[in-house]
């Protein structure tokens, strides 16, 4: 257990786009052409919300750009036997598991019926207090043990979610048992205001793995290939040999917490526009165009179509209806008892009578 | 069948449905190698395994976590809360990941968990040891909440919150844990939740009461019916969602209503009892409806309690000022 091997940033491709030819070998030119349209998908989906919320069309949500290479790479990583349990801001990884955008669209709009993961996708909702999920991605982890199901579990969180005891009793538990889950830490440098030297002394996330004597790994975030090689080999581990591990992705929120955030308040514009030089789109394209002759007739057609995708998603999210006022009592029980029954029946009852 | 006590009870319901369901895993604090401090799971592990049953790190909150996440991907844990006053640190999981889980994920994912905890004052316990917080979990939208009085209905109830699709919290009254045993059968057999039992049948007055509280309530009407009142007592069993049916319609035989718990008062399981009588049958009362519960007090500690949870002499009282009026 070397602390410090957890603590060096693994990185596999510069900002430049140049790649360790020797690393890269293991990802064939079809998943990097996947990784970067989900990438550029999961953006354009995001801007897109971002514009609507603005115009009252959809309510509050939490910007990903900045961070769609540790979303996507996390995301890919992933066999689809596998769970997956992420926080709120996920996107990218969600669409790679199998989330339909227009399903983010309706949540965003406040319709709860967006929220519901796909069937048989073994994805979870996300989770929104901060860190409980951790504990949750154990207790699958140790069905998993129980049952001598050959998967691994996922969680994802922020960086703020390391100073919950979620996170501590999680990591325990994980060691304990030896369970076959990964914590992946999105390390976008803020908890709302509080920056990642407020939320703990530790120089890293990954260090902590240490205490807790499970694999630790720290990865440059916005380099989509080491986060994704390294979610792998550390799924890999989970799943063959139950080896659970805490992998730190050092990335950057580029926007607000939420679009009901200000971050002027509290960060400099420079830190922002600094790391906005690091954009891990842009670092794959500037790969792919050395590497596979991308240019820019290539980017257009793939933004044009990429765009058009997601302004159908948005027609069709608009044409959706309404959901009905009784749906307050779907799912709150698998079979109704009398109170709910009766609180069903007086809401079908008195917006029947306003109705009139 | 054999004569049990309600840990007995408890221990044949989880022993018999882990042999019957490979689902059925248990998990909390000593619960294996010891057996439990009460020694409910005693044996348990000897017979299934450390897999099965999970002596787990000290640490509530992922107790019940890990147990909300075993429950999503198709086990059926039931995790213990080694007591009452412990929970706390594992309700955020209850209240905002158990009961909503079903909701949040629009019906892909239910959450069958039993939370058993020893619960309630009279054995002379230690701070933390001795109280009565199921109203909180009644006030969760999504829980079932469970307290049984007796070993067969505590056989019967388990098995069914083990089956039940959805989150139970599962309420073990210490002080009946070894207070009397009853015939309980062999084999599997379900108390239905949701289904009041009518303790004993009576004309003048009814008692609605749970838990540790009916066996108090029998002394109580066994000394009223010397005296020629004629009570009836209704055991809730189910605290929530409870029988509104039989307490409805004990009330409107009887015409009166006394609520006995030994949780606090104010915005008590008492309270939700009252105002459904009210709201269904208050114009039909002949008396006020009385409340014989704990005060709105820390639990004492052994030297007091006897003062704070009710008794048949406290209960017996509020009954002849209810006849009186």
């Amino acid at each position: 257990m070397d602390v410090n091997k957890m603590k060096e940033m693994i990185g596999f491709m510069d900002p430049e786009g140049r790649v360790d030819e020797e690393v890269f070998k293991g990802i064939p030119e079809e998943l990097i052409h996947r990784m970067y349209r989900l990438m550029i998908f999961t953006r354009l989906c995001n801007n897109k919300a971002l514009s609507l919320q603005r115009q009252g069309r959809v309510g509050t949500l939490a910007s990903v750009r900045g961070q769609e290479a540790a979303n996507v790479g996390v995301g890919l990583a992933m066999e689809p036997g596998d769970w997956f349990l992420p926080s709120f801001r996920e996107y990218g990884a969600q669409f790679a598991r199998g989330v339909k955008a227009i399903d983010l669209f309706t949540y965003w709009s406040g319709d709860e019926r967006g929220i519901k993961p796909p069937e048989n996708s073994r994805v979870l909702p996300i989770c929104i207090t901060v860190g409980s999920h951790l504990c949750h991605a154990v207790g699958i982890a140790m069905q998993a043990r129980i049952r001598d199901e050959k998967i691994a579990v996922l969680s994802s969180s922020g960086d703020g979610s390391t100073s919950q005891g979620d996170f501590h009793e999680a990591l325990n538990f994980a060691a304990v048992y030896k369970l076959p889950v990964v914590f992946a830490i999105q390390n976008n440098g803020w908890a709302i205001s509080v920056p990642f030297g407020k939320q703990t002394a530790t120089e890293t996330i990954s260090q902590k793995a240490a205490a807790y004597d499970i694999d630790g790994a720290r990865v440059d975030g916005n380099d989509v290939f080491a986060v994704y090689l390294t979610v792998k080999r550390l799924l890999d581990a989970a799943r063959n040999d139950h080896r659970p591990a805490l992998i730190e992705l050092v990335t950057y929120r580029m926007d607000d917490h939420t679009t009901a955030d200000d971050a002027s308040r509290y960060r400099k514009r420079e830190e922002v526009e600094a790391w906005i030089e690091k954009d891990p789109i842009d670092r794959l394209r500037k790969f792919l165009s050395r590497k596979y002759g991308w240019d820019e007739k290539k980017e257009e057609e793939l933004q044009a179509a990429l765009t058009q995708e997601v302004e159908e998603t948005v027609a069709a999210f608009e044409a959706e209806s309404p959901p009905e006022p009784t749906d307050i009592f779907n799912y709150m029980y698998s079979e109704e008892p009398w109170h709910i029954r009766e609180q069903r029946d007086e809401v079908k009852r008195t917006v029947g009578e306003s109705s009139r | 069948m054999a004569r049990l006590s309600m840990v007995e009870a408890i221990n044949a319901a989880l022993r018999e449905k882990m042999a019957a369901d490979d689902r059925v895993v248990i998990l909390g604090e000593d619960v294996g190698v010891d057996g439990g401090v009460f020694r409910a799971t005693v044996g348990l592990l000897d017979q299934f395994g450390p897999w099965r049953v999970i002596d787990t790190p000290l640490a509530e909150n992922c107790i019940v976590g890990s147990a909300v996440g075993m429950a999503i991907s198709g086990l059926r844990p039931v995790a213990e809360i080694q007591f009452e006053g412990f929970m706390f640190k594992g309700f955020d999981h209850i209240y905002s990941h158990a009961s909503r889980m079903l909701r949040r994920s629009q019906g892909v994912y239910n959450v069958p968990l039993v939370v058993r905890a020893p619960y309630g004052a009279g054995v002379r316990a230690l701070e933390h040891h001795s109280d009565a917080p199921e109203a909180l979990f009644c006030h969760v939208p999504g829980l079932k909440v469970v307290i049984p009085s007796t070993p067969y209905d505590a056989k019967g109830l388990l098995i069914s919150s083990i089956e039940d699709p959805d989150p139970v919290i599962f309420l073990e009254p210490k002080r009946l844990y070894r207070l009397f045993k009853e015939e309980v059968p062999d084999g599997e057999y379900r108390v239905p939740l949701g289904e009041a039992r009518i303790v004993r049948e009576g004309n003048d007055l009814s008692i609605i009461t749970y838990g540790g509280m009916v066996s108090v309530c029998e002394r109580a009407a066994q000394h009223l019916s010397e005296e020629g009142v004629d009570v009836e007592i209704v055991d809730l069993r189910t605290v929530w969602p409870f029988d509104a049916e039989a307490i409805t319609s004990s009330v409107s035989k009887t015409g009166r209503a006394t609520i006995v718990h030994e949780a606090p008062r104010s915005f008590g399981v008492g309270a939700e009892i009252a105002a459904t009588i009210a709201e269904r049958w208050g114009l039909s009362l002949l008396a006020p409806i009385k409340r014989v519960t704990g005060y709105d007090v820390i639990p004492p500690l052994a030297k007091l309690e006897e003062y704070n949870y009710p008794t048949a002499d406290r209960v017996i009282r509020a009954v002849h000022e209810t006849m009186q009026f």
